[in-house]
């Protein structure tokens, strides 16, 4: 067995072999490798005995269950109105100018996944940066760009 | 700043030391079910997610299905653009939220409740998971029997919308269902379920703390009690507040606006927009405008045209996708705006889409759906050319 | 009971029904699209909203039940506004380029279109380049993402009729999809090509991959030789796509139309049928001899049918470790292809290379199955193209051929005669039936014990049955059969054959034999038979399928008297060498993700 294979029947193990347990197991792949490789639907899908388009149609609904290959950081600035009106747009140029990706672009060295999301619930502290599970509020492009810097350091 | 003029209210942060969340379950549950369905029914409670269903009826609907198992569901899907009090519940009066779970168990008959957060607040989980298991442990020690348990999200604004919620809990897509049957009577795992907003459930429990008549004793007779609004856009005081329902939006403007307030969007992306001419005679409340709580203040540097456009970016990219008035309808609203803009479309394109909207209103599955006419058409008609120029 | 006004019309029904369903009876037809009557209601194109008083919404009349004093409009001035949207925007989805398309005239959009007469259209169009790639890549079904109105009737189909999920609903809001399993191509996935979800599709996005102008072409090459072979379900479907009913039974007017057409013999898959009987019926006593007397534990019960290939990739893919217990029976239209190109072209003095072999189909799944690599045991592609009935219809019109004033026409011979026993292999039960009819009478030479060899037990719609029967006064060589229950059971639709599968894996089922087709109700409700199809369809056609049986002189297929010629001049015997050649074949693991 894989590490994939592996942690997915740990979670299966955890949370149940029935449907009520895929999106469990796929936030937990997801919470490990950052997206959900072909593999591991399939590892899943085999584990929970669903079909594998059934698993991939469902995790593409969530925005957060990626079936897209990202790097090992995932930086999400929230795009939704207050946070446009708190100067979304100046974070993102200046996170895409700094890791010289575009937003749905992930670095060279695999460290990050430039990302926009909707809402993220910090409307009273905008613009607001969402780095894997951790919140960065009231961002400006400067504090941003520490931020992925010390990020940066924590990742080999 | 200017003298506050709205009364400021402190039931769902408060905390009363004699008598805490764990200690309200243990003298509630002293009563019978019915008891407490009248004291819910008594209070006024209507749902803070933003439907304003009243509580206690809802509770009453359950408890009469006959069913072995029935499930109490927190909707911790806090995605409304705008609204983020739930986040802040979460994560300061967590246990308060557990006891109206608790409590509403014990009314339907329920053994298991589940606490359902979105994705966005992943960071909040292994808090949530302490709390929710001290809590649990506490609950086998006085020898009820209901336990506690956190699922959560993974990014999908329409798994707010309860059945689609369930369709998540249950491993799918988040697709809402056909209604009837409604979640009190097939819900989770098609059985008999209670789904109840964050502050709802808070609410609930307060109103086991200190009984229905100093709840109903504020707001007004059809918007009783009060509410947590997120105040977020051009005020110096961006937050969470809790006031009375039922206020003029005057005062409301007068306290948080910055002088020179040109609108507010009342309920978030899926409410409706209020113009500054309209200020006096708008009511927060059922009797005027629900909201969900979030009142999002734009002054006069704002273009409504951008505000639309990404109301309707969101909802075109959260629409889950499966019906076609809001599929489709999103897109052409969206893409129709822009094509106005750009003059591709002539002004008058704007009714049509107005048109479209008010199908969506009434043919959409689900709220979601129905809901987008409200932003659009409150826009469009009070700035009108601002959308065209 | 519950009392309700629709229109004004005053009316009474059963509980739980639909608002839809109470129209119907009042005549009145409400449209719908993602609704289908095999199908769990989805409620999602919300075109078949209407309007009750005192609603704020519109009710989807296909999701919504009926309630006590409940009063109903089904064209409202709001319904017709509603519907007109939803159109409207249905078709600003939609690729609507419906001259070019393989479903123009039998596509319920365009229908619903032209029933509303839209002028200039209102809406944007929002077809994106990158949804006109057509998915090309299946031998049996092509897919085309620029038609799809998202009803989700494929996915529904592909999982609630056949439970194979090949497809699925993706991405959410204006990026949802119907597609495969990470976008792979449909052959690359679990697709098993039975064309269920083409037989749902309302539009053009999903149709059969069609040879038509190959076959056209093969006719007018006066260097061909083109035989064709008529499959049993055909038959009584043919009518539907030609302006006749349903259950019409028009096999001598359909001999008349190929022949019309320009085949050079018109030859039929029921004569091979017959011969499946002869090869599968003494493959299945042969096992039955060496489990039970030999006591060989290598060989597989229960025996299962091979003939539908949906069926046998579906086998392939999710139940690998039961391969052996698929009978080595190569299908009737394989088994034909094959002796096509060897003995009949022998026999009629005609190069194997110069031969070209069609066959006319219910079924997608054969286009698949004739480009397998083990179908080539003639030397050469045994079978070249693959028709469904949909197919041959267009054809026919396509030749303007009045169908409908043609005189029966009789098949060539040899390789045309059949038996009562082989134009039941049409419908669920049917192989079992006439496998049990010669088998029994091998056994014991006596007839089955049913009146007028009527094996009802293995007949009907039920998704999966059962039937025992009890071998008394055996002969001789069959003494160990003496007394012993054969336990036979049916399965049609994959979802229902999974049940089975499940049955057999889990060690609680004790058959002998099992018959399973892919289709819902078998053949006569395969993936390339005429559109619409719904239970009353398919019982229809059944009905005419032993209608045709009943009409035949001869009704085993041990007595097909072709069937023997071909023994004595070619084969020798069932399972003899040549068999193994030409009519047998083997079967491969496939990746079940």
């Amino acid at each position: 067995m894989t590490n994939t294979e592996v942690l997915i029947h740990e979670l299966v193990e955890k949370h149940g072999k029935t449907r009520n347990a895929l999106m469990p197991v796929l936030q937990g792949v997801v919470a490990r490798e950052k997206f959900l490789s072909e593999e591991a639907m399939i590892a899943v899908a085999r584990e929970l005995d669903l079909s594998a388009a059934d698993v991939y149609g469902t995790a593409s609904f969530y925005t957060f269950l990626d079936t897209k290959p990202r790097g090992k950081n995932i930086l999400r600035v929230c795009k939704t109105i207050s946070c446009h009106m708190q100067g979304k747009d100046a974070i993102i140029r200046a996170i895409e100018d700094h890791l010289m990706v575009k937003v749905g672009e992930t670095t060279h060295d695999k460290k990050f996944t430039l990302l926009t999301a909707n809402c993220l619930g910090w409307c009273h502290k905008g613009p607001v940066l969402l780095i894997n599970d951790e919140v960065f509020p009231s961002m400006t492009p400067e504090k941003a760009i520490e931020i992925i810097e010390d990020f940066s350091k924590k990742t080999n | 700043m200017e003298q506050k003029q709205l009364k400021k209210i402190d039931i769902i942060f408060g905390w009363d030391d004699k008598c805490t969340p764990i200690q309200v379950v243990e003298k509630t549950i002293k009563k019978t079910p019915e008891n407490i369905i009248l004291d819910m029914i008594d209070s006024g409670l209507k749902g803070r997610g933003g439907a304003g269903f009243p509580t206690g009826l809802k509770w009453k609907f359950c408890r009469n299905e006959d069913s072995d198992t029935k499930y109490v569901i927190c909707n911790a899907d806090e995605g409304e653009p705008g609204t983020f009090k739930d986040r802040e519940i979460l994560d300061r009066v967590p246990e308060k939220i557990f006891a109206g779970m608790t409590i509403c168990g014990f009314v339907i008959g329920a053994r298991e409740g589940y606490m359902y957060v979105r994705g966005e607040y992943n960071f909040m989980l292994k808090a949530l998971d302490k709390k929710i298991e001290l809590f649990n442990k506490q609950l086998r020690d006085l020898k009820v029997d209901f336990q506690i348990y956190l699922r959560s999200g993974s990014g999908a604004y329409v798994c707010g919308e309860e059945s689609a919620l369930f369709e998540s809990m249950e491993g799918k897509r988040g697709e809402p269902r056909n209604k009837p049957p409604y979640p009190t009577v097939a819900g989770y795992n098609n059985k008999p379920t209670v789904i109840n907003n964050v502050e709802t459930l808070v609410y609930t429990s307060e109103i086991c703390r200190m009984g229905p008549e100093q709840f109903k004793a504020l707001g007004t007779k059809d918007s009783r009690g009060s509410k947590v609004f997120s105040v977020s856009g051009d005020t110096p005081i961006a937050g969470i507040y809790e006031l009375e329902l039922g206020m003029p939006l005057k005062d409301f403007v007068e306290e948080f606006g910055d002088g020179d307030t040109k609108a507010i969007q009342v309920g978030g992306a899926s409410g409706h927009c209020v113009p500054r001419k309209k200020f006096n005679d708008t009511i927060i409340g059922f009797e005027g405008i629900p909201t969900g709580g979030s009142m999002m203040i734009f002054n006069s540097s704002r273009s409504m045209y951008n505000v639309l456009h990404d109301y309707l970016e969101f909802f075109t990219e959260e629409s889950c996708g499966q019906c076609t008035p809001c599929r489709i309808g999103c897109q052409q609203l969206l893409k129709g705006i822009e094509a106005v803009k750009k003059g591709e479309r002539p002004p008058t394109y704007l009714d049509d889409l107005k048109r479209l909207t008010s199908t969506m209103k009434i043919a959409a599955k689900c709220g979601l759906g129905q809901s987008v006419a409200n932003p659009f058409t409150s826009i469009v008609d009070n700035f009108r050319e601002e959308i065209i120029y | 009971m519950v009392n309700l006004k629709i229109n004004n019309t005053p009316i009474q029904v059963e509980e739980g029904t639909t608002i839809l369903e109470a129209a119907k009876r009042l005549n009145f037809r409400i449209p719908t699209l993602c609704n289908h009557p095999d199908l769990t209601v989805a409620g999602n194109c919300r075109v078949c909203v209407v309007e009750v008083k005192g609603a704020r919404l519109l009710a989807a009349s296909c999701a919504t039940p009926v309630s006590e004093g409940m009063e109903v409009n089904t064209n409202s001035e709001k319904v017709r506004i509603a519907r007109k949207h939803i159109l409207e925007l249905l078709l600003s989805e939609h690729n609507a380029d419906c001259t070019k398309c393989f479903k123009n005239g039998h596509c319920e959009l365009q229908e619903l279109a032209s029933e509303y007469r839209f002028g200039d259209h209102i809406f944007i169009d929002l077809v994106k380049a990158k949804d006109k790639i057509r998915d090309i890549s299946s031998p049996s079904i092509s897919k085309d993402a620029s038609k799809c109105i998202r009803c989700q009737r494929c996915v529904r189909t592909c999982a609630e009729l056949q439970s194979v999920c090949a497809l699925a609903v993706a991405n959410k809001g204006d990026h949802q999809v119907i597609t495969t399993f990470m976008n792979k191509p449909l052959n690359d996935v679990v697709c098993t090509n039975c064309g269920q979800c083409i037989n749902r599709c309302p539009t053009g996005a999903l149709y059969e991959r069609n040879y038509i102008e190959d076959v056209w072409h093969a006719i007018y090459d006066p260097n061909k030789f083109v035989v064709v072979e008529t499959a049993p379900a055909t038959r009584v479907a043919l009518g539907e796509d030609l302006g006749l009913d349903p259950g019409m039974r028009v096999t001598g007017r359909m001999v008349s139309a190929l022949r019309k057409m320009g085949f050079n013999k018109v030859l039929d898959t029921d004569f091979t049928a017959d011969l499946t009987i002869m090869e599968e019926g003494t493959e299945l006593l042969t096992r039955l001899k060496k489990a039970l007397v030999d006591k060989d534990e290598t060989v597989k019960l229960p025996m299962m049918t091979s003939c539908s290939p949906g069926w046998v990739k579906f086998q392939e893919h999710m139940y690998p470790g039961l391969l052996d217990n698929l009978s080595t029976c190569k299908s009737p239209q394989q088994m034909f292809g094959a002796l096509a190109k060897t003995y009949y072209a022998d026999k009629i003095n005609i190069k194997a290379e110069n031969m070209v072999v069609v066959s006319i189909m219910p079924c997608t799944a054969k286009k698949f199955e004739c480009n397998r690599s083990e179908m080539r045991d003639s030397g050469f592609k045994d079978v070249d193209y693959v028709l469904t009935t949909r197919e041959l219809a267009m054809m026919i019109k396509q030749a303007g051929i009045e169908f409908e004033k043609l005189e029966d026409g009789n098949y060539d011979s040899i390789l045309g005669q059949s038996t009562g026993a082989a134009v039941i292999f049409g419908t669920t039960g049917g192989v079992m039936e006439a496998a049990l009819r010669t088998a029994y009478e091998i056994i014991t030479g006596n007839e089955v014990p049913f009146t007028n060899l009527n094996i009802k037990p293995v007949r009907g719609m039920e998704g999966v049955k059962e039937a025992s029967i009890k071998i008394k006064n055996t002969k001789p060589d069959w003494n160990f059969l003496e007394g012993v229950e054969l336990n036979v059971a049916v399965a049609h639709g994959l979802a229902n054959a999974k049940l089975l599968m499940d049955a057999v894996n889990s060690g609680k089922a004790n058959y002998h034999f099992i018959e399973v087709m892919g289709c819902p109700g078998g053949c006569i409700g395969g993936g390339g038979q005429p559109i619409p199809t719904s239970a009353e369809i398919r019982k229809r056609r059944a009905e005419a399928i032993y209608a045709e049986d009943m009409g035949k002189p001869i009704r085993k297929s041990h007595e097909n008297p072709e069937v023997t010629e071909v023994y004595n001049e070619y084969l020798s015997h069932p399972l003899g060498h040549k068999s193994h050649e030409l009519l047998h074949t083997h079967y491969k693991v496939r990746n079940r993700y």
